[in-house]
């Protein structure tokens, strides 16, 4: 193998025999979940409204009404068609659609059944779900540039939640835009600290991350302990607003979503393009990758592995850094202890999920941006499931993600290895 | 240089000296300037964020240095009072003669001890782990599940003798926490989902079930709060002293598991292949070692270790369940598992450290106003400093050892 092979032209992704049969019995199960939980216990009569209002909008679309049996059912057929098609044929390469396509007609139906007889604001869940899904894009990004060069980061938690703490007091005694610099800073240090731990004393980048998230939520903790709770004029930075595209924002629907947001939205859909490009359509890229993956290869034809490897980690630390402003500056507008609550270690996830793809990072985040924001909204409907069930959704889907995609992904060959130059 | 060496070993060494080189050349040296470093920088960051430090700074900055100096030692100072106990306390104590009295005055001392022994288990937990190749980052859900699973059996048998009961509930709590590291042992040795991310997931996923709990089918009947019933007396560990003191058998019951893991590591087939398939997968695959049920044992023996940890701390300390009764036990294990160099008489030593630290923490706290989560940064820093000794040398200017250092690897993302 050669290291100018992009990741994007290797050969067809070889999928074992169990894994094929057992995904499709999990998908045909989820077509008999769908029956067991969802129809059975349906009126026939009973209908779904879905509201598509993003809010804001002067353009307003009509509620979309479904009977909600109907609906199972073909759900439930539809599954289990994919489900049939996995088991005797398989989806070659197409697995990972055909695992989302299912998820996504799991969780459909399951939002049809507790929307049942009540009406479910379709556009305002899909909002949520982009912003939800910022931080975890962006640190599956931050994730990306490190082990792309080989280098885990596990640290992306850590990273987060300093820079969000950082963010947040640099903001509150000057302004937002030195707080998001700030910020930034702050991720690029910790990124250096694990470059210098992992790169240059070669310690296992694993238990190098954890030292820094262990690091992280003592000082973050000790710092808002001892002058953020007691000095609440150090926890006020205020918020990036909104902004609305001109015209963009007037389109019906996509509109208010897509283009009326903050700074963080309209930076992540940059970052997931200028990466793409800069991953594989520049010589930067090229170098980065053979760093991560044949760093020997890459040292004999004159690249810097060392100096490679830190700029990736630094470079990495950074964009968590600025993920982490989200929580505090785009987001809620105060720091609280552990607030980022595993949302980097779901980012990772994400990363996995994404297969190292900055657009595939970003589908993965939106999936799990949704899975967020589903306890936020089914909140407000009659539903029958406690909420700290709804609240597990994230984690959970992460796990079957991970179960569901990992043998899978292409990940760098050098990841994790330390590089000896000899 | 060689004739240096040589009339060095003609002089006769002082005694001191042979003490010195001893040390350099022992295992030992580099846990301890770890733990030496990791407290002089917590020290440090006491003295720059007090008062007396920043606010002076900018007018003399020698006073601010002289002032930080000063409350990073009186916090120490109140950190070890409160961590073994005031000796002159102890004097007046034993001279007043009164039985409360003394206990009270000894009661720091103890109190630290039972801290220690939620560590012990949640670092046989880790170590155990990383004998056998997997990164447990999950001791702290398996202790929320350990705990909720012996409260359950605490409260709900009545009638039963101490002797039944007590094994019971304790043995339930070991089951709670090795069904949750089962689950990410499964998905580490089947699907290949790295269980760094799996077992952080089922730490939320343990606590939101925490929650849950609580507020319904847990929860104490006629109370607002949410936290279950306590536990029947017979369900409680006996403890060896009157109010306030709490030492309790679960310190004894520590010691003896960690003689058992030892036992079971160094001295058992089971322990053996458990080791090979952690220092070298492919030479246990090659040798005929089943590598899927290795990662799956390995993962739910971690898991009944930390569930114990819950048990523990319920069964003989808070008596019930509630949402805070683990301030992060599962997280500190991590470094103190590394710190004892994951062999059960050095998790032993440094559960004993972490202990005395957090208890005498607590009084900093009350007394100094600095927050507890100091321990974590200097926990965050041994942990730097054990993981990557090469730093630890470079500060100190040692010498390159003699033997290879073991190493300490965790697989990757790629499942093998």
């Amino acid at each position: 193998m050669t290291t100018t092979t992009s990741t994007l032209e290797m050969g067809p992704v070889y999928v074992p025999q169990t894994r094929r049969r057992v995904l499709g019995i999990v998908f045909l199960g989820v077509a008999a979940l769908i029956w067991l939980f969802f129809l059975r216990g349906v009126d026939p009569a009973l209908e779904t409204t879905m509201r598509l209002y993003p809010g804001g909008s002067k353009v307003v679309i009509d509620d979309w009404v479904f009977n909600t049996q109907n609906m199972l059912w073909l759900l439930a057929a539809g599954c289990a068609a994919v489900g049939g098609f996995q088991l005797v044929r398989g989806f070659g390469r197409r697995t990972s659609l055909a695992f989302a396509l299912v998820g996504g007609m799991f969780v459909f139906a399951f939002l049809a059944w507790a929307a049942s007889g009540g009406q479910l604001n379709l556009g305002g869940m899909l909002r949520i779900m982009l912003v939800r899904s910022v931080p975890l894009t962006l640190g599956a990004l931050s994730g990306m540039l490190c082990e792309r060069a080989g280098v885990f980061n596990i640290a992306i938690e850590g990273m987060m939640l300093t820079a969000a703490m950082v963010g947040t007091i640099v903001g509150s005694v000057s302004n937002l835009w030195i707080g998001l610099l700030g910020a930034v800073l702050a991720g690029g240090l910790l990124g250096l600290i694990h470059a210098v731990i992992s790169i240059k004393y070669k310690t296992d980048q694993i238990i190098s991350g954890t030292v820094i998230n262990i690091f992280a939520v003592g000082i973050t903790s000790f710092v808002s302990g001892k002058f953020m709770q007691p000095m609440p004029q150090f926890n006020d930075p205020g918020i990036f607003v909104p902004y609305e595209i001109p015209l963009l924002g007037q389109i019906p629907f996509l509109g208010p979503i897509l283009f009326r947001n903050n700074l963080f939205v309209y930076s992540m859909i940059f970052f997931v393009v200028f990466l793409t490009f800069m991953f594989f359509r520049t010589r930067w890229g090229l170098r980065l990758r053979s760093v991560g993956e044949h760093p020997k290869a890459a040292d004999t034809l004159g690249v810097n592995v060392i100096r490679t490897r830190y700029m990736a980690v630094i470079l990495g630390g950074m964009m968590a850094g600025f993920a982490g402003a989200y929580f505090t500056l785009g987001s809620v507008g105060k720091f609280d202890q552990v607030m980022t609550a595993g949302r980097g270690f779901i980012a990772l996830a994400a990363m996995i999920f994404g297969n190292y793809m900055p657009f595939g990072a970003m589908i993965a985040g939106l999936l799990f941006g949704f899975s967020d924001s589903l306890a936020a909204s089914l909140a407000l409907l009659r539903v029958k499931i406690p909420s700290e069930f709804l609240l597990m959704t994230p984690y959970l889907v992460t796990m079957l993600v991970l179960a569901g995609v990992v043998g899978r992904a292409q990940l760098p060959a050098a990841g994790g290895k330390p590089y000896e130059k000899e | 240089m060689s004739d240096t060496k040589t009339e060095a070993r003609d002089a006769k060494p002082s005694a001191i000296g042979v003490f010195f080189d001893e040390l350099r050349g022992s295992s030992l040296l580099i846990p301890i300037l770890a733990i030496v470093s990791g407290l002089l920088l917590g020290g440090l960051i006491v003295a720059v964020s007090s008062k007396d430090f920043y606010e002076v700074w900018s007018t003399s900055p020698l006073q601010a240095i002289g002032n930080g100096l000063k409350a990073a030692w009186e916090s120490y100072v109140t950190l070890f009072a409160g961590a073994f106990g005031n000796p002159s306390k102890m004097a007046a104590a034993f001279q007043s003669g009164d039985a409360l009295i003394i206990r009270r005055a000894f009661n720091p001392f103890f109190e630290s001890l039972v801290k220690s022994v939620p560590y012990m288990f949640a670092g046989l937990a880790v170590a155990l782990g990383f004998r056998a190749g997997v990164f447990n980052i999950g001791v702290e859900g398996q202790i929320f599940m350990g705990g909720i699973f012996s409260v359950w059996v605490g409260y709900t048998f009545k009638g039963l003798p101490p002797i039944i009961h007590i094994p019971f509930a304790f043995l339930a709590g070991a089951l709670g926490g090795a069904l949750w590291g089962f689950i990410p042992g499964l998905l580490k040795a089947k699907t290949g989902g790295h269980e760094v991310i799996n077992t952080i997931m089922m730490n939320y996923i343990a606590y939101r079930l925490t929650d849950w709990l609580l507020r319904e089918p847990m929860k104490r009947p006629g109370s607002t709060n949410p936290i279950s019933p306590i536990i029947e007396d017979s369900a409680k560990l006996p403890q060896f002293f009157q109010d306030p003191i709490r030492f309790h058998l679960g310190f004894f019951i520590a010691l003896a598991v960690a003689v058992l893991v030892y036992w079971f590591l160094f001295k058992t087939t089971w322990g053996f292949n458990l080791r090979t398939v952690g220092a070298n997968p492919r030479a246990a695959r090659y040798a005929g070692m089943n590598i899927v049920t290795g990662t799956i044992m390995a993962m739910s023996l971690s898991g009944a270790l930390a569930g114990m940890a819950g048990a523990n701390e319920l069964l003989g300390v808070n008596h019930n369940l509630s949402q805070s009764f683990s301030p992060g036990y599962g997280f500190d294990s991590i470094a103190l598992a590394l710190l004892g160099r994951t062999h059960p008489v050095g998790v032993i030593l440094s559960s004993l450290l972490f202990g005395f630290l957090r208890n005498g923490a607590v009084r900093m706290q009350a007394s100094a106003g600095i927050p507890i989560d100091i321990i974590s940064v200097m926990q965050a820093f041994i942990l730097a400093f054990i993981a990557a000794p090469a730093i630890v040398r470079t500060i100190y200017r040692l010498k390159e050892p003699k033997k290879a250092e073991a190493e300490l690897r965790v697989r990757g993302w790629g499942g093998s």
